[in-house]
């Protein structure tokens, strides 16, 4: 069950990572080798066994529906790349 | 006390030296930023110092002294912090080009609590990138060198926490932990290093890297330094919604305790054929030092040990994959020059600002969590995490704490894994179950190698039990005496 170049990219696409032909090449490498190593727990039959996703039980905390105001707008929008006023500014949406 | 250089002192000796009023925090300051600055050059422990901001707060706290007010037990000593933890108007980079120059508009929880309780900051520690290493090379900044042996890495992702604690540039620091990132450069720089139960340190402000498995802890030289910086960051905050609301004990009496009694295991999967013979000898020698205290010795097992690691490498990856998308050229950090469109500004962007190691952990989390795998992978990860559990809750209605070599080795060469990603992974075998678990966790030093190379023995015990890890690590500290400071002068 090789991962092939094809689904590398694919991968990539999804991931938001734009990546050369030889980048691809050896990323498929590396993941053929870390996915061939992980698939050992194939070997465990898990069939019966309920998934943990955190370690420590706790019930959903609710907090109050209420409103707190963040005063320093300005320290948030310094750190744009690009910004317009009071919002950030991308190249355009929709491509050709 | 007068015949030992200040860079030296526990945190608790100069801690009281500034309360009882024989050393000012300005001189305690000033010590440990000219100390920086004549040793961080040589080891590369620090991504940014603040030397005018932490003399202005040592000013503070000495005026605050003068009129009898003591904030907390870390009043007017110098500390630093991994730079994964955001401070308000400080760069906060993780080690990544795509937070190169961040500045955050808040101070994490962690950053708020220490000033709370009195500490002056430093500066901000390297560490690789989003935490995501074992040997501090994949920082944007270049790699950290281990201060016991410069041709060696500190380990990580807390190599500059670790280096710089052992090195003597601050008094402790905070790191994080979600693989081993605290215990496994503490036992390489020969320095303490505890991670937390999960829950019990607010993530508030951490970077996170993957949110069901990270906890920020202390790394310090001593075992009673490293339980007032836990008892300083700990406890609930309901900007965390997954920190848990119990209250906090007192951690340094803890390490007073003693260990009579006490049921050590030994999972027989930590101590395998072919182990490194110097590892081995110093955790046995920590074992026999915890036995002629009265505690008693129970051979365990856990048997799901060897799955750990793979489990580990669809969650963490998986849930990075999902934390990291927010770095997409937007609203902060690096964006990539000339793109024509949103989609290629934003992958050009994560191509051009992750490093390599960042970008194979996007993919495996990507590829595990896709269309048509996510049973394969990221689910059956879920369901073999619960049998790590459960491994852990059958060995804990035995015995009160379990004992294991930190790392497999002691410092590897700089350079020696970092082509290797799966070799480079097994470095955190022994660490990485605790994450699973959610346990806690603390790497105490308990020998040297033959070349000279610290070694740790780690401790875990049940959830929210960080007192019985303190106590027998500090029984460990006290019955294996072990240079703490590196003798390196640069």
């Amino acid at each position: 069950m090789a991962i092939t170049r094809e689904e590398v990219l694919h991968v990539a696409r999804l991931a938001r990572l734009s990546m050369s032909p030889a980048e691809a090449d050896k990323m498929r490498e590396q993941l053929d080798n870390i996915l061939a190593y992980i698939r050992q727990l194939d070997r465990l039959d898990t069939t019966d066994v309920v998934p943990t996703s955190h370690a420590v039980e706790m019930g959903t905390p609710f907090r109050d529906d209420s409103v707190h105001p963040f005063e320093e707008k300005e320290e948030i929008l310094k750190n744009a790349p690009d910004r317009e006023g009071d919002f950030f500014r991308v190249p355009r949406i929709i491509e050709d | 006390m007068a015949d030992i250089p200040v860079h030296e002192w526990t945190l608790l000796t100069a801690a009281k030296a500034v309360r009882d009023k024989k050393i000012s925090s300005r001189e305690l300051t000033r010590a440990l930023l000219s100390r920086i600055e004549r040793i961080n050059p040589k080891i590369n422990a620090y991504v940014t110092v603040l030397p005018e901001a932490a003399m202005r707060e040592a000013e503070a706290r000495d005026e605050e002294i003068a009129r009898g007010i003591v904030r907390g037990p870390l009043h007017g000593v110098p500390v630093a912090i991994k730079d994964i933890f955001c401070t308000k108007g400080i760069r906060t980079t993780c080690a990544s080009r795509i937070l190169k120059d961040f500045d955050p508009p808040y101070d994490a929880t962690v950053v708020e609590r220490i000033r709370a309780a009195g500490a002056v900051l430093l500066g901000k520690q390297n560490m690789d990138e989003f935490a995501m290493g074992s040997s501090t090379e994949t920082s944007c900044f270049g790699p950290v060198l281990n201060p016991w042996a410069t041709d060696r890495i500190p380990g990580g992702s807390s190599g500059g926490t670790a280096a710089a604690v052992a090195a003597g540039t601050c008094f402790a620091g905070v790191g994080t932990d979600t693989g081993g990132s605290i215990r496994q450069p503490a036992s390489l720089c020969g320095v303490v290093g505890m991670k937390p139960t999960y829950g019990r340190v607010s993530r508030y402000g951490m970077i996170a890297f993957a949110s069901s498995l990270d906890q920020g802890g202390p790394i310090a030289r001593t075992v009673p330094d490293a339980a007032v910086v836990l008892a300083a960051i700990a406890g609930y905050d309901r900007r965390d919604s997954t920190s848990v609301d119990i209250p906090v004990p007192d951690y340094v009496a803890a390490t007073g305790r003693g260990v009579k009694g006490m049921r050590v295991g030994l999972p027989r999967e930590y101590f395998t054929e072919g182990q490194d013979a110097s590892v081995k000898a110093a955790v046995t020698k920590a074992l026999t030092s915890l036995i002629s205290l009265g505690a008693e010795g129970v051979e365990i097992s856990l048997p799901h040990t060897g799955y750990a690691l793979s489990t580990y490498y669809i969650i963490a990856p998986a849930e990075a994959s999902s934390n990291l998308a927010r770095y997409d050229g937007v609203r902060y950090g690096y964006r990539a020059d000339g793109a024509k469109g949103l989609i290629e500004m934003m992958s050009r962007t994560r191509a051009e600002g992750f490093g390599e190691e960042v970008k194979r952990r996007v993919m495996i989390g990507t590829y595990a969590l896709s269309a048509g795998y996510y049973d394969a992978y990221y689910g059956k990860a879920q369901k073999v995490r619960t049998l790590l559990r459960r491994d852990f809750n059958e060995a804990f209605a035995r015995v009160d704490v379990i004992l294991t070599p930190t790392a497999p080795t002691p410092a590897f060469r700089l350079g020696e894994k970092v082509d290797d990603p799966l070799t480079m992974y097994l470095s955190d075998i022994y660490t990485i179950p605790a994450n699973l678990a959610g346990i806690p966790g603390i790497s105490v030093p308990c020998g040297m190698s033959p070349d000279g190379l610290p070694i740790g023995a780690q401790l875990l015990g049940k959830h929210f039990d960080e007192e019985s890890l303190l106590a027998a690590a500090a029984a460990i500290e006290r019955e294996i005496p072990l240079r703490r400071v590196a003798p390196f002068e640069g």
